[in-house]
Protein backbone atom coordinates (compact mmCIF):
# COMPACT_ATOMS: atom_id res chain seq x y z
CA UNK A 1 0.00 0.00 0.00
CA UNK A 2 1.19 3.48 -0.88
CA UNK A 3 -0.68 6.68 -0.07
CA UNK A 4 0.49 9.99 -1.52
CA UNK A 5 -1.00 13.12 0.04
CA UNK A 6 -0.66 16.85 -0.45
CA UNK A 7 -1.87 19.02 2.42
CA UNK A 8 -2.08 22.69 1.47
CA UNK A 9 -3.35 25.82 3.16
CA UNK A 10 -2.23 28.99 4.94
CA UNK A 11 0.90 29.11 7.06
CA UNK A 12 -0.32 28.83 10.67
CA UNK A 13 -3.18 26.41 9.97
CA UNK A 14 -1.06 23.51 11.15
CA UNK A 15 -0.52 22.06 7.69
CA UNK A 16 3.07 20.97 8.31
CA UNK A 17 2.40 19.57 11.78
CA UNK A 18 -0.62 17.64 10.54
CA UNK A 19 1.67 16.04 7.96
CA UNK A 20 4.21 15.31 10.64
CA UNK A 21 1.67 13.61 12.91
CA UNK A 22 0.45 11.54 9.97
CA UNK A 23 4.06 10.56 9.17
CA UNK A 24 4.75 9.60 12.79
CA UNK A 25 1.52 7.56 12.90
CA UNK A 26 2.68 5.58 9.85
CA UNK A 27 6.07 4.95 11.45
CA UNK A 28 4.20 3.49 14.42
CA UNK A 29 2.82 0.85 12.07
CA UNK A 30 6.25 0.18 10.55
CA UNK A 31 5.69 1.98 7.25
CA UNK A 32 8.14 4.01 5.20
CA UNK A 33 7.38 7.74 5.19
CA UNK A 34 8.53 10.94 3.57
CA UNK A 35 7.51 14.50 4.50
CA UNK A 36 8.49 17.17 2.02
CA UNK A 37 7.50 20.73 2.89
CA UNK A 38 7.37 23.76 0.68
CA UNK A 39 9.65 26.10 2.52
CA UNK A 40 10.61 29.63 1.80
CA UNK A 41 9.36 33.18 1.92
CA UNK A 42 5.83 32.14 0.99
CA UNK A 43 5.43 30.43 4.37
CA UNK A 44 4.90 33.64 6.32
CA UNK A 45 1.19 34.39 5.98
CA UNK A 46 1.14 32.90 2.50
CA UNK A 47 0.47 29.36 1.45
CA UNK A 48 2.16 26.36 3.00
CA UNK A 49 2.03 22.85 1.70
CA UNK A 50 3.54 19.50 2.47
CA UNK A 51 3.73 16.27 0.49
CA UNK A 52 3.47 13.18 2.69
CA UNK A 53 3.97 9.66 1.39
CA UNK A 54 3.20 6.54 3.41
CA UNK A 55 4.24 3.22 1.95
CA UNK A 56 4.99 -0.41 2.68
CA UNK A 57 7.93 -0.14 0.27
CA UNK A 58 10.96 2.11 -0.11
CA UNK A 59 9.79 5.54 -1.31
CA UNK A 60 11.41 6.89 -4.47
CA UNK A 61 10.47 10.52 -5.13
CA UNK A 62 9.39 12.55 -2.09
CA UNK A 63 8.25 15.27 -4.50
CA UNK A 64 5.19 14.62 -6.65
CA UNK A 65 2.97 16.30 -9.19
CA UNK A 66 0.10 13.82 -9.02
CA UNK A 67 -1.20 12.43 -5.71
CA UNK A 68 -3.85 10.08 -4.34
CA UNK A 69 -5.31 12.64 -1.96
CA UNK A 70 -5.27 16.41 -1.71
CA UNK A 71 -6.36 18.13 1.50
CA UNK A 72 -7.07 21.74 0.58
CA UNK A 73 -7.55 24.47 3.15
CA UNK A 74 -7.62 27.74 1.21
CA UNK A 75 -8.56 29.12 -2.20
CA UNK A 76 -4.98 29.56 -3.47
CA UNK A 77 -4.31 25.90 -2.76
CA UNK A 78 -7.56 24.89 -4.46
CA UNK A 79 -6.47 26.78 -7.59
CA UNK A 80 -3.09 25.08 -7.50
CA UNK A 81 -3.77 21.53 -6.35
CA UNK A 82 -7.25 20.49 -7.55
CA UNK A 83 -5.61 19.26 -10.75
CA UNK A 84 -2.96 17.31 -8.78
CA UNK A 85 -5.40 14.59 -7.72
CA UNK A 86 -5.13 11.46 -9.84
CA UNK A 87 -8.36 10.29 -11.50
CA UNK A 88 -10.32 8.28 -8.94
CA UNK A 89 -8.44 10.04 -6.15
CA UNK A 90 -9.78 12.08 -3.26
CA UNK A 91 -10.04 15.80 -2.62
CA UNK A 92 -10.97 16.99 0.88
CA UNK A 93 -11.56 20.66 1.56
CA UNK A 94 -12.82 23.11 4.12
CA UNK A 95 -15.42 25.35 2.43
CA UNK A 96 -14.52 28.25 4.73
CA UNK A 97 -13.13 31.02 2.51
CA UNK A 98 -13.58 29.01 -0.67
CA UNK A 99 -15.20 31.04 -3.44
CA UNK A 100 -14.51 28.75 -6.39
CA UNK A 101 -15.50 25.22 -5.38
CA UNK A 102 -13.89 22.19 -7.03
CA UNK A 103 -15.35 21.20 -10.38
CA UNK A 104 -13.78 17.85 -11.22
CA UNK A 105 -16.12 14.93 -11.72
CA UNK A 106 -13.47 12.20 -12.07
CA UNK A 107 -12.49 12.30 -8.38
CA UNK A 108 -14.26 11.90 -5.04
CA UNK A 109 -14.74 15.21 -3.24
CA UNK A 110 -15.51 15.68 0.45
CA UNK A 111 -16.24 18.75 2.54
CA UNK A 112 -15.40 19.26 6.17
CA UNK A 113 -16.27 22.40 8.10
CA UNK A 114 -13.00 22.40 10.04
CA UNK A 115 -12.84 26.12 10.76
CA UNK A 116 -16.43 26.23 11.99
CA UNK A 117 -16.07 23.10 14.14
CA UNK A 118 -12.82 24.33 15.69
CA UNK A 119 -14.41 27.62 16.70
CA UNK A 120 -17.44 25.74 18.08
CA UNK A 121 -15.04 23.63 20.14
CA UNK A 122 -13.47 26.88 21.35
CA UNK A 123 -9.92 26.10 20.17
CA UNK A 124 -8.61 27.16 16.78
CA UNK A 125 -5.41 25.17 17.26
CA UNK A 126 -7.19 21.82 16.92
CA UNK A 127 -8.37 22.74 13.41
CA UNK A 128 -5.77 20.54 11.77
CA UNK A 129 -6.72 17.54 13.92
CA UNK A 130 -10.37 17.90 12.88
CA UNK A 131 -9.26 17.84 9.25
CA UNK A 132 -7.00 14.84 9.97
CA UNK A 133 -9.99 13.04 11.52
CA UNK A 134 -12.07 13.71 8.43
CA UNK A 135 -9.31 12.37 6.20
CA UNK A 136 -8.90 9.23 8.31
CA UNK A 137 -12.63 8.56 8.11
CA UNK A 138 -12.47 8.61 4.30
CA UNK A 139 -9.06 6.92 4.06
CA UNK A 140 -8.20 4.92 7.18
CA UNK A 141 -4.51 4.63 6.25
CA UNK A 142 -3.41 4.71 9.88
CA UNK A 143 -5.16 3.31 12.94
CA UNK A 144 -6.36 5.74 15.62
CA UNK A 145 -4.16 4.06 18.25
CA UNK A 146 -1.14 4.71 16.04
CA UNK A 147 -2.18 8.35 15.61
CA UNK A 148 -2.19 8.65 19.40
CA UNK A 149 1.29 7.10 19.53
CA UNK A 150 2.33 9.43 16.71
CA UNK A 151 1.01 12.44 18.63
CA UNK A 152 3.05 11.39 21.66
CA UNK A 153 6.17 11.29 19.50
CA UNK A 154 5.63 14.49 17.57
CA UNK A 155 4.56 16.87 20.34
CA UNK A 156 6.75 17.65 23.30
CA UNK A 157 6.02 15.88 26.57
CA UNK A 158 4.79 18.95 28.42
CA UNK A 159 1.84 19.13 26.03
CA UNK A 160 0.89 15.46 26.37
CA UNK A 161 -2.05 16.51 28.58
CA UNK A 162 -3.59 17.91 25.36
CA UNK A 163 -3.69 14.51 23.64
CA UNK A 164 -7.29 13.73 24.74
CA UNK A 165 -8.39 17.08 23.25
CA UNK A 166 -6.65 16.16 19.99
CA UNK A 167 -8.37 12.77 19.96
CA UNK A 168 -11.69 14.51 20.55
CA UNK A 169 -10.97 16.78 17.57
CA UNK A 170 -10.07 13.80 15.37
CA UNK A 171 -13.35 12.09 16.36
CA UNK A 172 -15.22 15.34 15.63
CA UNK A 173 -13.67 15.37 12.17
CA UNK A 174 -14.53 11.72 11.55
CA UNK A 175 -18.18 12.40 12.35
CA UNK A 176 -18.50 15.51 10.24
CA UNK A 177 -17.00 14.84 6.84
CA UNK A 178 -19.57 14.80 4.03
CA UNK A 179 -19.42 13.96 0.32
CA UNK A 180 -19.66 16.93 -2.02
CA UNK A 181 -21.32 16.59 -5.40
CA UNK A 182 -20.14 18.92 -8.15
CA UNK A 183 -23.36 18.50 -10.13
CA UNK A 184 -25.62 19.72 -7.29
CA UNK A 185 -23.54 22.82 -6.82
CA UNK A 186 -24.06 23.80 -10.44
CA UNK A 187 -27.84 23.48 -10.02
CA UNK A 188 -27.72 25.60 -6.88
CA UNK A 189 -25.98 28.36 -8.73
CA UNK B 1 21.96 1.78 21.00
CA UNK B 2 20.69 2.63 17.52
CA UNK B 3 17.45 4.59 17.43
CA UNK B 4 14.65 5.08 14.88
CA UNK B 5 13.53 8.69 14.44
CA UNK B 6 11.63 10.96 12.05
CA UNK B 7 13.99 13.82 11.24
CA UNK B 8 14.82 16.46 8.69
CA UNK B 9 17.96 15.78 6.66
CA UNK B 10 19.74 18.71 8.26
CA UNK B 11 18.83 17.58 11.78
CA UNK B 12 19.87 13.99 11.07
CA UNK B 13 23.26 15.19 9.84
CA UNK B 14 23.74 17.31 12.96
CA UNK B 15 22.77 14.50 15.32
CA UNK B 16 25.01 12.08 13.41
CA UNK B 17 27.92 14.51 13.84
CA UNK B 18 27.48 14.44 17.61
CA UNK B 19 27.20 10.65 17.62
CA UNK B 20 30.25 10.22 15.37
CA UNK B 21 32.36 11.89 18.05
CA UNK B 22 33.13 15.03 16.02
CA UNK B 23 35.30 17.45 18.02
CA UNK B 24 34.22 20.77 16.57
CA UNK B 25 31.57 22.38 14.39
CA UNK B 26 32.06 25.94 13.19
CA UNK B 27 29.31 27.54 11.14
CA UNK B 28 27.28 30.52 10.15
CA UNK B 29 23.52 30.41 9.46
CA UNK B 30 22.08 30.44 5.94
CA UNK B 31 18.88 28.94 4.50
CA UNK B 32 18.32 26.07 3.72
CA UNK B 33 20.93 24.57 6.09
CA UNK B 34 20.33 26.61 9.26
CA UNK B 35 18.72 23.62 11.03
CA UNK B 36 22.21 22.11 11.32
CA UNK B 37 23.63 24.83 13.58
CA UNK B 38 20.22 25.35 15.20
CA UNK B 39 20.02 21.67 16.15
CA UNK B 40 23.60 21.59 17.42
CA UNK B 41 23.04 24.70 19.55
CA UNK B 42 19.80 23.26 21.01
CA UNK B 43 21.26 19.81 21.68
CA UNK B 44 24.24 21.28 23.54
CA UNK B 45 26.70 18.51 22.57
CA UNK B 46 29.33 20.11 24.82
CA UNK B 47 27.41 18.46 27.65
CA UNK B 48 27.12 15.12 25.85
CA UNK B 49 30.60 14.62 24.38
CA UNK B 50 32.50 17.85 24.87
CA UNK B 51 32.03 18.73 21.19
CA UNK B 52 32.57 22.42 20.45
CA UNK B 53 29.78 24.16 18.53
CA UNK B 54 30.52 27.71 17.57
CA UNK B 55 28.72 30.30 15.49
CA UNK B 56 31.50 32.24 13.83
CA UNK B 57 31.26 35.89 12.78
CA UNK B 58 31.28 34.89 9.11
CA UNK B 59 31.66 31.93 6.76
CA UNK B 60 35.29 32.85 6.19
CA UNK B 61 35.99 32.81 9.91
CA UNK B 62 34.22 29.46 10.23
CA UNK B 63 36.30 27.69 7.56
CA UNK B 64 39.51 29.07 9.08
CA UNK B 65 38.43 27.80 12.49
CA UNK B 66 38.05 24.41 10.81
CA UNK B 67 41.59 24.79 9.44
CA UNK B 68 42.89 25.53 12.93
CA UNK B 69 41.04 22.69 14.61
CA UNK B 70 41.97 20.22 11.86
CA UNK B 71 45.64 21.19 12.24
CA UNK B 72 45.54 19.75 15.74
CA UNK B 73 44.38 16.39 14.36
CA UNK B 74 40.81 16.83 15.58
CA UNK B 75 37.62 16.02 13.70
CA UNK B 76 36.39 19.43 12.55
CA UNK B 77 33.49 20.36 10.28
CA UNK B 78 31.47 23.23 8.89
CA UNK B 79 28.31 23.60 6.85
CA UNK B 80 26.72 26.26 4.70
CA UNK B 81 24.69 26.78 1.55
CA UNK B 82 25.88 27.90 -1.87
CA UNK B 83 26.76 31.62 -1.39
CA UNK B 84 28.38 30.72 1.94
CA UNK B 85 30.40 27.92 0.33
CA UNK B 86 31.70 30.40 -2.26
CA UNK B 87 33.07 32.42 0.66
CA UNK B 88 34.68 29.31 2.18
CA UNK B 89 36.47 28.26 -1.01
CA UNK B 90 39.74 30.02 -0.22
CA UNK B 91 39.87 28.15 3.07
CA UNK B 92 38.93 24.88 1.38
CA UNK B 93 41.84 25.26 -1.07
CA UNK B 94 44.15 25.88 1.92
CA UNK B 95 42.81 22.75 3.65
CA UNK B 96 43.54 20.71 0.52
CA UNK B 97 46.98 22.30 0.13
CA UNK B 98 47.92 21.77 3.76
CA UNK B 99 46.61 18.18 3.53
CA UNK B 100 44.16 18.53 6.37
CA UNK B 101 41.21 16.23 7.05
CA UNK B 102 37.93 18.13 7.39
CA UNK B 103 34.28 17.79 6.44
CA UNK B 104 32.36 20.54 4.65
CA UNK B 105 28.61 20.32 4.07
CA UNK B 106 26.88 22.23 1.27
CA UNK B 107 23.06 22.23 1.36
CA UNK B 108 22.74 23.74 -2.10
CA UNK B 109 20.28 26.49 -3.03
CA UNK B 110 19.65 28.12 -6.40
CA UNK B 111 22.17 30.56 -7.81
CA UNK B 112 24.12 32.40 -9.07
CA UNK B 113 24.47 35.25 -6.60
CA UNK B 114 22.09 35.24 -3.65
CA UNK B 115 19.78 33.35 -6.01
CA UNK B 116 16.95 31.63 -4.19
CA UNK B 117 16.53 29.62 -1.01
CA UNK B 118 14.90 26.70 -2.84
CA UNK B 119 16.67 23.44 -3.76
CA UNK B 120 19.23 23.31 -6.58
CA UNK B 121 22.19 21.27 -7.81
CA UNK B 122 23.92 24.17 -9.53
CA UNK B 123 27.08 23.80 -7.43
CA UNK B 124 28.23 20.64 -9.22
CA UNK B 125 31.04 22.42 -11.08
CA UNK B 126 32.08 24.24 -7.92
CA UNK B 127 32.22 20.95 -6.02
CA UNK B 128 34.03 18.68 -8.46
CA UNK B 129 36.06 21.05 -10.65
CA UNK B 130 38.03 22.74 -7.94
CA UNK B 131 35.97 25.76 -6.94
CA UNK B 132 38.90 27.18 -5.05
CA UNK B 133 42.29 27.85 -6.63
CA UNK B 134 45.04 25.38 -7.43
CA UNK B 135 45.40 21.73 -8.36
CA UNK B 136 43.15 20.03 -5.87
CA UNK B 137 40.00 17.95 -5.72
CA UNK B 138 37.47 17.25 -3.04
CA UNK B 139 36.10 13.79 -2.30
CA UNK B 140 32.40 14.54 -2.85
CA UNK B 141 29.56 12.51 -1.31
CA UNK B 142 26.02 13.16 -2.57
CA UNK B 143 23.35 11.92 -0.12
CA UNK B 144 19.91 11.09 -1.56
CA UNK B 145 18.01 10.42 1.67
CA UNK B 146 17.80 11.54 5.27
CA UNK B 147 19.45 8.25 6.25
CA UNK B 148 22.42 9.08 4.04
CA UNK B 149 22.63 12.60 5.49
CA UNK B 150 23.25 10.84 8.80
CA UNK B 151 25.46 7.98 7.57
CA UNK B 152 27.71 10.11 5.36
CA UNK B 153 29.07 12.17 8.27
CA UNK B 154 31.07 9.26 9.61
CA UNK B 155 31.93 8.03 6.10
CA UNK B 156 33.20 11.51 5.24
CA UNK B 157 35.47 11.67 8.29
CA UNK B 158 36.82 8.18 7.55
CA UNK B 159 37.83 9.29 4.05
CA UNK B 160 39.12 12.67 5.28
CA UNK B 161 41.49 10.97 7.73
CA UNK B 162 42.40 8.10 5.39
CA UNK B 163 43.73 10.61 2.84
CA UNK B 164 44.33 13.67 5.01
CA UNK B 165 42.09 15.64 2.67
CA UNK B 166 38.92 17.73 2.89
CA UNK B 167 35.66 15.94 2.05
CA UNK B 168 32.49 17.61 0.82
CA UNK B 169 28.97 16.39 1.54
CA UNK B 170 26.94 17.85 -1.33
CA UNK B 171 23.29 17.92 -0.35
CA UNK B 172 20.52 20.31 -1.34
CA UNK B 173 17.47 22.08 0.06
CA UNK B 174 15.21 19.14 -0.72
CA UNK B 175 17.21 16.49 1.15
CA UNK B 176 18.04 18.97 3.92
CA UNK B 177 14.45 20.04 4.57
CA UNK B 178 12.52 16.80 4.07
CA UNK B 179 11.75 14.35 6.88
CA UNK B 180 12.18 10.61 6.65
CA UNK B 181 12.77 7.70 8.98
CA UNK B 182 16.36 7.51 10.09
CA UNK B 183 18.23 4.94 12.15
CA UNK B 184 20.86 6.70 14.23
CA UNK B 185 24.03 4.94 15.24
CA UNK B 186 25.02 4.62 18.89
CA UNK B 187 26.96 7.47 20.49
CA UNK B 188 30.73 7.28 20.06
CA UNK B 189 33.16 8.96 22.39
CA UNK B 190 35.42 11.66 21.02
CA UNK B 191 38.97 10.35 20.56
CA UNK B 192 41.78 11.45 22.83
CA UNK B 193 45.00 12.94 21.37
CA UNK B 194 46.75 9.60 21.98
CA UNK B 195 44.02 7.66 20.20
CA UNK B 196 44.08 10.10 17.28
CA UNK B 197 47.86 9.69 16.88
CA UNK B 198 47.57 5.92 17.21
CA UNK B 199 44.90 5.78 14.51
CA UNK B 200 45.90 8.57 12.12
CA UNK B 201 49.65 9.00 12.61
CA UNK B 202 51.66 11.70 14.32
CA UNK B 203 51.37 14.60 11.87
CA UNK B 204 49.23 17.11 13.76
CA UNK B 205 50.34 20.08 15.82
CA UNK B 206 49.72 18.85 19.34
CA UNK B 207 52.74 20.29 21.20
CA UNK B 208 56.18 18.97 20.16
CA UNK B 209 57.40 17.60 23.50
CA UNK B 210 59.79 14.71 22.78
CA UNK B 211 59.57 14.79 18.99
CA UNK B 212 60.46 16.88 15.92
CA UNK B 213 58.01 19.70 15.33
CA UNK B 214 55.15 19.11 12.90
CA UNK B 215 54.42 21.91 10.47
CA UNK B 216 51.03 22.44 8.85
CA UNK B 217 51.16 24.79 5.88
CA UNK B 218 50.03 25.02 2.28
CA UNK B 219 53.01 27.23 1.39
CA UNK B 220 56.10 25.87 -0.37
CA UNK B 221 58.21 28.56 -2.04
CA UNK B 222 60.63 25.97 -3.45
CA UNK B 223 59.12 24.90 -6.74
CA UNK B 224 60.45 21.33 -6.57
CA UNK B 225 58.92 20.85 -3.14
CA UNK B 226 55.63 22.37 -4.25
CA UNK B 227 55.54 20.14 -7.30
CA UNK B 228 56.19 17.12 -5.10
CA UNK B 229 53.27 18.20 -2.92
CA UNK B 230 50.97 18.51 -5.95
CA UNK B 231 52.09 15.05 -7.15
CA UNK B 232 51.33 13.67 -3.69
CA UNK B 233 47.83 15.15 -3.89
CA UNK B 234 47.28 13.65 -7.35
CA UNK B 235 48.34 10.22 -6.02
CA UNK B 236 45.70 10.52 -3.32
CA UNK B 237 43.03 11.32 -5.91
CA UNK B 238 44.12 8.34 -8.01
CA UNK B 239 43.86 6.13 -4.97
CA UNK B 240 40.39 7.52 -4.20
CA UNK B 241 39.32 6.56 -7.73
CA UNK B 242 40.61 3.03 -7.23
CA UNK B 243 39.43 2.37 -3.69
CA UNK B 244 36.60 4.68 -2.73
CA UNK B 245 34.33 5.16 -5.74
CA UNK B 246 30.66 4.68 -4.85
CA UNK B 247 27.59 4.40 -7.08
CA UNK B 248 24.27 2.58 -7.26
CA UNK B 249 22.59 0.93 -10.25
CA UNK B 250 18.80 0.65 -10.26
CA UNK B 251 16.95 -1.38 -12.94
CA UNK B 252 20.03 -1.32 -15.20
CA UNK B 253 20.31 -5.03 -16.05
CA UNK B 254 17.94 -4.98 -19.04
CA UNK B 255 17.93 -1.20 -19.58
CA UNK B 256 17.71 0.18 -23.13
CA UNK B 257 17.78 3.75 -21.87
CA UNK B 258 19.61 5.24 -18.93
CA UNK B 259 18.93 8.14 -16.58
CA UNK B 260 21.89 9.36 -14.56
CA UNK B 261 21.19 11.54 -11.54
CA UNK B 262 22.53 12.16 -8.04
CA UNK B 263 21.06 13.37 -4.74
CA UNK B 264 17.48 14.66 -4.81
CA UNK B 265 17.33 14.32 -8.62
CA UNK B 266 18.13 10.62 -8.26
CA UNK B 267 15.15 10.15 -5.95
CA UNK B 268 12.79 11.93 -8.34
CA UNK B 269 14.31 10.11 -11.34
CA UNK B 270 13.72 6.77 -9.64
CA UNK B 271 10.01 7.54 -9.69
CA UNK B 272 10.37 8.48 -13.38
CA UNK B 273 11.95 5.04 -13.93
CA UNK B 274 8.97 3.42 -12.17
CA UNK B 275 6.53 5.38 -14.37
CA UNK B 276 8.55 4.52 -17.49
CA UNK B 277 8.70 0.82 -16.66
CA UNK B 278 4.90 0.86 -16.11
CA UNK B 279 4.61 2.19 -19.70
CA UNK B 280 6.89 -0.57 -20.99
CA UNK B 281 10.01 1.58 -21.43
CA UNK B 282 13.12 -0.30 -20.36
CA UNK B 283 14.85 2.48 -18.45
CA UNK B 284 17.41 2.23 -15.67
CA UNK B 285 19.01 4.66 -13.24
CA UNK B 286 22.66 5.14 -12.43
CA UNK B 287 23.16 7.11 -9.22
CA UNK B 288 26.66 8.36 -8.52
CA UNK B 289 27.04 8.42 -4.73
CA UNK B 290 30.48 10.01 -5.03
CA UNK B 291 30.76 12.80 -7.62
CA UNK B 292 34.51 12.68 -7.30
CA UNK B 293 35.55 9.94 -7.84
CA UNK B 294 33.06 9.64 -10.70
CA UNK B 295 31.67 6.30 -12.02
CA UNK B 296 33.35 6.73 -15.44
CA UNK B 297 33.91 3.04 -16.10
CA UNK B 298 30.35 2.04 -15.16
CA UNK B 299 29.04 4.68 -17.56
CA UNK B 300 31.47 3.68 -20.31
CA UNK B 301 30.31 0.06 -20.02
CA UNK B 302 26.61 0.94 -19.85
CA UNK B 303 27.04 2.98 -23.05
CA UNK B 304 27.56 -0.33 -24.90
CA UNK B 305 24.21 -1.54 -23.64
CA UNK B 306 21.86 1.48 -23.81
CA UNK B 307 20.66 3.57 -26.75
CA UNK B 308 20.88 6.92 -25.00
CA UNK B 309 21.49 8.64 -21.67
CA UNK B 310 19.62 11.48 -19.97
CA UNK B 311 21.47 13.41 -17.29
CA UNK B 312 18.91 14.80 -14.84
CA UNK B 313 20.17 17.63 -12.64
CA UNK B 314 18.61 20.63 -10.87
CA UNK B 315 20.77 22.98 -12.94
CA UNK B 316 21.29 24.21 -16.49
CA UNK B 317 23.58 21.32 -17.46
CA UNK B 318 26.78 20.62 -15.49
CA UNK B 319 27.26 16.92 -14.73
CA UNK B 320 26.18 16.15 -18.31
CA UNK B 321 29.71 17.19 -19.40
CA UNK B 322 31.26 14.44 -17.25
CA UNK B 323 28.72 11.94 -18.62
CA UNK B 324 29.75 12.80 -22.20
CA UNK B 325 33.44 12.53 -21.31
CA UNK B 326 32.82 9.16 -19.64
CA UNK B 327 30.92 7.56 -22.53
CA UNK B 328 33.26 9.04 -25.13
CA UNK B 329 30.36 9.86 -27.46
CA UNK B 330 29.38 6.20 -27.90
CA UNK B 331 25.70 7.12 -27.41
CA UNK B 332 23.66 10.35 -27.41
CA UNK B 333 23.73 12.13 -24.05
CA UNK B 334 21.24 14.88 -23.23
CA UNK B 335 20.57 17.02 -20.20
CA UNK B 336 17.28 17.76 -18.47
CA UNK B 337 16.85 19.98 -15.48
CA UNK B 338 14.97 22.85 -13.89
CA UNK B 339 16.62 25.84 -12.28
CA UNK B 340 15.81 28.75 -10.01
CA UNK B 341 14.60 26.52 -7.20
CA UNK B 342 11.94 24.73 -9.26
CA UNK B 343 12.02 20.97 -8.74
CA UNK B 344 11.39 18.73 -11.72
CA UNK B 345 8.52 16.26 -11.35
CA UNK B 346 8.86 12.55 -12.20
CA UNK B 347 6.40 13.09 -15.09
CA UNK B 348 8.56 15.88 -16.56
CA UNK B 349 11.66 13.68 -16.39
CA UNK B 350 9.94 10.80 -18.17
CA UNK B 351 8.65 13.18 -20.83
CA UNK B 352 12.17 14.58 -21.33
CA UNK B 353 13.51 11.04 -21.72
CA UNK B 354 10.87 10.27 -24.34
CA UNK B 355 11.37 13.56 -26.24
CA UNK B 356 15.13 14.02 -26.03
CA UNK B 357 16.40 10.45 -26.05
CA UNK B 358 13.85 7.89 -27.22
CA UNK B 359 12.32 9.98 -30.03
CA UNK B 360 15.56 11.61 -31.26
CA UNK B 361 17.94 8.91 -30.21
CA UNK B 362 18.18 6.86 -33.39
CA UNK B 363 18.55 9.92 -35.65
CA UNK B 364 21.30 11.50 -33.58
CA UNK B 365 23.10 8.21 -33.22
CA UNK B 366 23.07 7.83 -36.98
CA UNK B 367 24.51 11.34 -37.41
CA UNK B 368 27.34 10.61 -35.01
CA UNK B 369 28.26 7.50 -36.96
CA UNK B 370 28.16 9.39 -40.26
CA UNK B 371 30.49 12.07 -39.00
CA UNK B 372 32.88 9.49 -37.62
CA UNK B 373 33.12 7.96 -41.12
CA UNK B 374 34.03 11.36 -42.57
Amino acid sequence: MTEEIIIAGFGGQGVLSMGKILAYSAIMQNQEVSWMPSYGPEMRGGTANVTVILSDERISSPYLKIVDTAIILNQQSMDKFEESVKPGGILIYDPNGITAHPTRTDIKIYQIEGTKLASEMGNKKIFNMIILGGYLKVKPVVKLENVIEGLKKSISERYHNLIPLNVEAITMGMNNIVPYKVQEAIFQN
Amino acid sequence: MSELKLMKGNEALAEAAIRAGVDGYFGYPITPQTEIIEYLMTERPELRTGMVVLQAESEIAAINMVYGAASTGKKAMTSSSSPGISLKLEGISYLAGAELPAVIVNVVRGGPGLGTIQPSQADYFQSVKGGGHGDYKLYVLAPASVQEMADFVEDAFDIAFKYRAPVLILSDGLIGQMMEKVVLKPQKLRMTNEELIEKNGDWAVTGKKGRERNIITSLDLQSEKMEARVRRLMKKYEQMEKEDLRFEKINCDDAEYLIIAYGSSARISQKAVELGRAKGIKVGLLRPITLFPYPKKALFDLADQVKGILSVELNAGQMVEDVRLSVEFKVPVEHFGRTGGIIHTPEEILEALEQKIIKNGSIRHHKTRESSIL
